[in-house]
């Protein structure tokens, strides 16, 4: 059995050149990403606005028309139903109640009672306003420490212009994934912040990983001008970062399209974040260090031994 | 490098034995283990209730509540020692959330006051300005009563919901206030709610028959205005004398039953030995004259009293159906708790869904290894082939891993596992291009695979390091399910990493010994 290589061994793309093409698209990403955020806003899902959330099947096809009138002479505000997976299966979100938990309460056993047993009820969740304010902040404090920590970790692996660099690519990722998800109206919740956290994990992975190589030219390369030693670094990651990107994507697709209708929006947000952040490795965070003042000359952190030939 | 040592195959053996001892409980059925030795790993991987089906209920104890019982029969305690004393006061009352304050009339008696309160109370600091004396329950006196009120909750939680001691489930103190109750495999999560949804306090008292003059707006003192309690048919309100008969806490057991001459559904109690006698007493001293029957500040029924009622025993009829008069009598049974619950947060998911989120991320995780294993092939010949060996064994120590640390498995942990088999490769895939610039620049097969494995390291380690940031973040900051997510991912990573390092290694060491290749397949 014999290889095939993907990327050709002397490939020699030019990212740096033009460089300023892909900053001016991701400054506009970015842009967008703000003003969906700003304007459209995200669609939370109860675990961070409160509410209830009921998953129910029908014998036949539901018919949510019918289902929306009945729920909806209850009174309980805002009811939004949508079809789950398939005609069978109904998402009904009723918006928080008014007044305190035991309210919300009394909503679903509204629901229930009037739904009866006709239905199978597969998943009933209610999250309290309480709760839903803890875990709002506890996942906004997740995702800040994460991006501090790795920050702190890159900046002590490397140089701070290689922490400043992989925080800018980042950055980059998590605005606009929370800009898509603005946009396509996808619910945000829990799992979306654990999607983001996973796709900063990934995203710092490739990015890493082109550093590392950055980091070993500098000490091989003593003369060659910083734009071609960014650019042979690159092209000569570039079987590996296409290749990773390939096998994660394989199995997230597995996922997305086979996983079930309860983590689809989760595979989702991580089908986008490595699509982005293998993005934003090659051509914003590796970019991005020519600008840095980088100094050439013995004065990189780090280990030798890698320099010395075995 | 072709000198991979003794000592350093063994230990690759043997964690993979072990990997595969812990993970292969996982493909039997449960009777089919019960026949194994009892040194053989025997445990399936935990699953979490959104797999499994079950509820999560996360309520809170209305602490509160608690206090302001304390401080009111402070307050009572206090009046009857004034007066007893013929002190005179005024504006006695609860101030702010924890403390209680009277103003003594005749400033030369105060000191006597203060000296008096001071035997009177317990747990509570004395202070007095302007002869207003300020009784404050102190911090300790707060944290200790939080405490025991928290426990007996759990307690008294426990009994309701699981009567028989016969359940897995877990009640567990989480923050000062609060208890998640996770159970797995339950049906019917509105039932549970309701058992917990009444802080189940029952008392009896006699009733006062100045019912009309009270209705007009004058409440006689000691008497108290009562709902009779919804849902019935019978409506309006009821005088209850506020001195308790006996109460609840004197019940031995109730249990569900049927009158013997209406048919009705009913639920018949005993008391013990003290409630037995105060019973007998009070009915005999008040034969044809109503007393009330009060479940959480709500009257069950009033009936007149037409004979003393000395056996202590006895029935409690409120037409009930026989779901009520047996959610009741176990009400009854378990006991009251000491504050209201309110419940924060729900999450409960079937049978059928947790059954399908399975099978679901079980073919998710079969297809997705499956194409994984196809394209490494495809991109790195045999050596991919070594790498799919690897990604089989991970596969194999993340479901051990998992197994022996019983940590919990949840849909998105499903998703972590999926996500590190496109991952885990990673290493590998570094390692290989690595090994071909090596040979592209010229050097032989056997120092091209050791600069390769050599130099790929620090780049591994670097990239997964980061990752493990982010899931131990995740870990601490997640609830339930992310947690499961968190769990999976950091066990994804360490296995990936000593896989595809050490295992590939040792099967390009092992290749290489056998074929001594002059050119390599890569």
């Amino acid at each position: 059995m014999s290889a095939l290589n993907l990327i050709p061994a002397n490939i020699n793309l030019a990212f740096i050149p033009k460089r300023k093409i892909f900053m001016a698209f991701s400054a506009l990403l970015v842009l967008a990403s703000i003003f969906m955020f700003l304007g459209k806003g995200l669609n939370y899902g109860i675990d961070f606005k409160g509410g209830i959330m009921l998953e129910v099947r029908t014998e036949k096809a539901a018919d949510i028309a019918e289902m929306r009138s009945i729920l909806g002479s209850l009174g309980l505000g805002e009811v939004s139903l949508q079809e789950f997976g398939q005609p069978t299966d109904v998402l009904i979100r009723i918006q928080r109640q008014d007044g305190d938990e035991k309210a919300q309460q009394e909503a679903i056993n509204k629901i229930k009672a009037i739904l009866g047993t006709s239905v199978e009820y597969r998943r009933t969740e209610f999250v309290g306003p309480k709760v839903s304010d803890e875990l709002f902040w506890d996942g906004l404090t997740a995702v800040s420490l994460a991006i501090f920590a790795i920050l702190i970790y890159i900046w002590f692996r490397f140089e701070w212009q290689f922490g400043f660099a992989a925080i800018f690519a980042l950055s980059h990722d998590v605005i606009t994934t929370i800009g898509i998800f603005a946009l396509m109206g996808f619910e945000f919740n829990l799992s979306t912040v654990a999607a983001v956290l996973t796709i900063a994990g990934y995203s710092i992975n490739d990015t890493v990983v082109v550093f590392d190589r950055v980091r070993e030219n500098l000490r091989k390369y003593k003369k060659l001008p910083f734009s071609e030693l960014l650019n042979n670094s690159i092209n000569q990651t570039l079987s590996r970062t296409v290749i990773t990107s390939v096998t994660t994507l394989l199995a997230l697709l597995a996922l997305y399209f086979l996983g079930g209708e309860v983590i689809r929006d989760f595979s989702f947000a991580m089908i986008w974040g490595v699509l982005i952040g293998t993005y934003s490795s090659i051509f914003l965070a590796v970019p991005i260090l020519l600008n840095l003042n980088i100094k050439r000359v013995g004065t990189l952190v780090g280990d030798v031994q890698t320099e010395q030939n075995p | 490098m072709v000198n991979f040592s003794k000592s350093k195959m063994i230990g690759v053996f043997i964690v993979c034995i072990l990997g595969l001892a812990f993970s292969a409980p996982n493909f039997f059925k449960e009777q089919t283990l019960k026949n194994l030795p009892d040194w053989l790993p025997h445990k399936h991987i935990n699953l979490g209730l959104d797999l499994q089906g079950g509820s999560h209920l996360l309520v809170e104890v209305e602490f509160s509540a608690v206090i302001n019982e304390q401080l009111e029969s402070v307050l009572d305690d206090v009046r009857t020692e004034l007066r007893k004393s013929r002190i005179k006061y005024t504006g006695l009352s609860v101030d702010g959330k924890t403390s209680v304050k009277v103003n003594i009339r005749e400033p030369e008696k105060t000191e006597q006051a203060r000296s008096l309160l001071l035997k009177l109370v317990k747990q509570m600091d004395i202070t007095e300005t302007n002869n207003t004396i300020r009784l404050k329950l102190t911090e300790k006196a707060i944290i200790e009563r939080r405490n025991s009120a928290i426990a007996q909750s759990i307690s008294i939680i426990n009994r309701r919901i699981d009567p028989t001691g016969t359940r897995e489930l877990s009640i567990q103190r989480q923050g000062d206030e609060r208890i998640l109750i996770q159970l797995p495999g339950v049906k019917n999560p509105e039932r549970i709610k309701r058992l917990l949804g009444k802080t189940a306090k029952m008392s009896f008292h006699l009733t006062d028959n100045r019912l009309d003059e009270a209705m007009r707006g004058r409440i006689p003192p000691g008497s108290k205005l009562l709902p009779r309690i919804a849902s019935k048919q019978e409506r309006g309100q009821v005088l209850i004398k506020k001195r308790v008969m006996v109460s609840g806490e004197d019940l031995v057991d109730s249990q569900p039953s049927t009158d013997g001459t209406t048919g009705e559904p009913v639920v018949s109690f005993r008391f013990n030995s003290r409630g037995s006698k105060k019973f007998g007493k009070t009915t005999a001293a008040n034969v044809n004259r109503p007393f009330a029957i009060v479940l959480d500040g709500e009257v069950i029924s009033d009936p007149v009293i037409r004979e003393p009622i000395l056996g202590g025993s006895g029935q409690i009829s409120g037409n009930f159906s026989f779901q009520e008069a047996t959610e009741l009598a176990l009400l009854l049974r378990a006991g009251a708790l000491p504050a209201p619950l309110t419940i924060l947060e729900e999450r409960s998911v079937g049978p059928g869904l947790g059954a399908d989120s399975i099978a679901a991320g079980k073919i998710a995780s079969i297809i997705g290894m499956v194409l994984v294993i196809a394209f490494m092939a495809i991109a790195y010949g045999k050596f991919g082939v070594m790498a799919d060996i690897a990604l089989i064994i991970n596969m194999l120590l993340i479901l051990g891993g998992l197994s022996a640390l019983q940590a919990t498995l949840t849909l998105p942990g499903i998703a972590g596992i999926v996500l590190t088999i496109g991952m885990a490769v990673d290493a590998n895939v570094l390692i290989f291009e690595r090994i071909r610039e090596e040979v592209r620049l010229g050097m032989g097969p056997v120092s091209a695979i050791d600069a390769g494995y050599k130099r790929a390291f620090t780049t591994i380690i670097d990239a997964n390091v980061t990752t493990l940031i982010a899931a131990a973040l995740l870990f601490v900051f997640g609830s339930g399910p992310i947690k499961g997510f968190a769990v999976t991912l950091g066990i994804g990573i360490i296995t990936s990493m000593f896989t595809a390092i050490m295992m590939t290694r040792l099967l390009v060491v092992l290749w290489l010994r056998r074929t001594n290749p002059k050119k390599l397949p890569l």
